[in-house]
């Protein structure tokens, strides 16, 4: 409990200063939020869902928070340089909690479209955000959600109109940037209104040499007939500690893919919530890590069927090396009455030394009797005939090792369906398991 | 020139082989026969540096060279090539990305630079034409699904496109029908060059009949009990190995 009284302490002390740099609908809940973690604190690994991550530990320690916001300076072109190339997208910038609206894309969006920052968002069109904000993240049923609530400024708010598909991709740099050690709370809200479309990349930075901590809880709403990709990428450095939590709710005939790719990082635990709320949905969830040295990676997953005639499919894959622990444990819950409901989980990984780790948990809970579901899990090691063919026929032993790790994961990025990004994630994940990408490829220090 | 002197080998702490010595000069088919677990397809997997294998006496060399300090890239380097009993699937792998990576490491190793893409891509097509294998399964993972037949075709262009200078051929015949048998020796002997040299392994006396080798060893018990011409072929597939046992 001593780690979550130092923040129910400084939002104490600080909360006027919060709510006069934010904006009202996002200071409305704090509150409540604040009497919600006093009642649950920071999740401990009693609880089911958090089993294989030591949320206090991370958040023991003293970071700083930008609670004034006081401008960092920074300069996102300078300091970031991954492009995917080929790849035609609005490229936006988001440093720490804050949209950067220095540097945006000079091609229209459609209209209607808004990209923004949430808490200007708030202020200007509180129609859009007063009935979502909240709604999916419960801050009543998770210490994160709660914290996160109590500190969240600003951060991301995209909107797409009814019947608007947005062509181009919506790319999202998160530069997490500071001169002392930072926490960020972040917050993002997705609405996709009836019939609407859209693909959106997220890609995670540190660009500083700092311990960072951050929460990030995204609220997306899929509605009817709607479209979605999102694909969120991760290659920060070991001194970042990122926890995510997303919920997701899809509506009749709405489709998302979901894929999460975490290719370098320090610890991560990103728990995503998906909701089939309206028949004949579909949601197609992706996930794919390579970790090393003592990087932990937990990713934790709810799909819920809670009406009938939809479909999920869930792959995620791990590639662990040194001393690297990874952890998934994907729930699907097939409500009564979610008759015809089509599942498939499969979780599988590759330990390639003696002291990576991994802890597999694939759970299907059925409730209706007329449903096609299935879940499967492996966790193996390099195989060594495949090894030693390779050898036979000249390939070096670490090339070879290289290759099969690709070979394992490749299913995952071959599941990617912009095209640009999956040559480059093919480029970088072979790059990332040479050993040649110890920090990322755009950054100027991280390590 | 590959040399082998009184070699003792071991898996698991059981002696498997107990002496072998042999000589295969350049330009020479050795071929070499023997009952189910006689040590035959260890004797290959030692050549090439199966990690599983413990060799507990005795000397290989290959051109001089201590062949058993290398690491069994290095010995594919030096030209070395088995064509293995049993191939190994590797999904997710595909041929033209294994067989560039083993080109290219072969080509690093002389000195020399990566093959440019296109020329890659005409050499293997070139290749795969001499052991009439299907163009599309090169484009599939490393015999991934490949029929027993195509796995063993596979081995030999796998053969062709390294142009190894001492090839094993541990049964390349088991499991293919009398036609695939036909294309399968006729490629190898296609590939043959002046210098290159073999080391046959084969229950059978068809592979022979097409191979022609030059002398023919009987390896019972971890140890060579006999050495002859051709007609040890025919001594065998007439009168089984017992005739061997009693020598």
């Amino acid at each position: 409990m001593e780690a979550a009284l130092q923040y129910i302490e400084l939002y104490e002390q600080c909360r006027g200063m919060i709510n006069e740099h934010s904006t009202p609908l996002l200071n409305q809940p704090r509150e409540q939020a604040c009497e919600d973690f006093r009642r649950l604190g920071l999740p401990t690994q009693k609880l089911e869902r958090y089993k294989y991550t030591d949320v206090a530990e991370s958040f023991a320690p003293d970071y700083g928070l930008n609670l004034r916001h006081i401008d960092i300076p920074v300069n996102p072109y300078e300091v970031f340089r991954c492009d995917v190339p080929n790849l035609s997208t609005s490229l936006y910038f988001v440093v720490n909690d804050r949209f950067y609206d220095r540097a945006l894309p000079t091609a229209p969006l459609p209209e209607g479209v808004l990209v923004m920052s949430l808490a200007e968002a708030a202020a200007k069109y509180p129609q859009f955000i007063e009935n979502r904000y909240g709604r999916l993240a419960r801050s009543s049923k998770d210490g994160l959600n709660a914290l996160n609530t109590m500190f969240a400024q600003d951060g991301l708010f995209i909107y797409v109109p009814k019947n608007t598909v947005v062509e181009r991709p919506l790319q999202f740099v998160n530069i997490l940037r500071a001169d002392v050690d930072l926490m960020v709370n972040r917050r993002l809200l997705i609405v996709l209104e009836d019939g609407a479309e859209a693909k959106i990349l997220f890609c995670d930075h540190a660009i500083d040499d700092r311990n960072f901590l951050a929460t990030q809880v995204s609220e997306v709403f899929v509605g009817e007939n709607a479209h979605l990709e999102l694909y969120e990428l991760e290659e920060t450095h070991v001194k970042s500690r990122r926890f995510s939590n997303m919920y997701v709710d899809q509506q009749r005939n709405s489709s998302a893919t979901l894929d999460s790719i975490t290719l370098h990082n320090g610890l991560t635990r990103n728990r995503t919530d998906v909701t089939l709320s309206g028949e004949y949905a579909e949601t197609r969830m992706f996930g794919c890590v390579v970790a090393d040295k003592q990087q932990h990676v937990d990713n934790n997953t709810l799909i819920d069927h809670r009406v009938a005639n939809c479909q999920s499919t869930e792959l995620y894959k791990y590639v662990l090396d040194g001393e690297a622990l990874g952890a998934f444990a994907g729930r699907v819950l097939v409500r009564e009455g979610a008759q015809k409901t089509i599942s498939q989980e499969t979780n599988a990984n590759l330990c390639a030394t003696d002291t990576a780790r991994m802890y597999t948990q694939p759970m299907l809970e059925i409730y209706a009797d007329d449903v096609k579901c299935s879940h499967g899990s492996t966790v193996g090691q390099l195989n060594d005939e495949a090894l030693f063919y390779m050898q036979q026929r000249g390939i070096p032993q670490d090339e070879a090792r290289m290759l099969l790790k690709f070979a394992f994961v490749g299913e995952v990025l071959d599941s990617i369906r912009l095209e640009p990004l999956r040559d480059r994630l093919h480029y970088l994940v072979e790059k990332r398991l040479r050993g040649e990408l110890s920090k990322c490829e755009g950054c100027r220090l991280c390590k | 020139m590959l040399e082998i002197r009184d070699l003792h080998a071991s898996i698991n702490g059981k002696e498997i082989l107990n002496g072998i010595s042999l000589t295969i000069r350049d330009g020479e088919v050795h071929a070499l026969m023997g009952q189910n677990g006689a040590g035959k397809s260890t004797l290959s997997n030692i050549i090439v540096g199966h990690p599983a294998y413990e060799v507990t006496s005795g000397t290989i060399t290959f051109n001089g060279k201590d062949l058993l300090s290398m690491a069994p890239e290095e010995r594919a380097h030096l030209g070395i090539f088995l064509s293995f009993q049993q191939p190994v699937e590797i999904p997710g792998v595909s041929m033209t990305n294994f067989m560039r990576a083993a080109l290219n490491a072969k080509r690093k190793a002389q000195g020399l630079d990566p093959l440019p893409a296109t020329e890659f891509l005409k050499l293997m097509r070139e290749r795969r034409k001499i052991v009439d294998l299907d163009s599309k399964l090169a484009n599939r993972s490393v015999n991934e699904g490949f029929s027993g037949g195509e796995k063993k075709r596979n081995e030999i262009f796998q053969m062709a496109m390294l142009e190894p200078t001492f090839a094993i051929l541990d049964e390349t015949d088991s499991g293919l029908d009398v036609d695939a048998l036909r294309i399968v020796a006729e490629g190898f002997n296609k590939l043959r060059r002046p210098e290159t040299s073999a080391l046959v392994i084969t229950h059978y006396q068809r592979l022979l009949d097409y191979l022609k080798p030059d002398i023919i060893h009987v390896l019972i018990g971890g140890k060579i009990v006999h050495t002859g011409g051709p007609e040890v072929a025919m001594m065998i597939e007439n009168n089984g190995f017992d005739q061997f046992i009693k020598e």
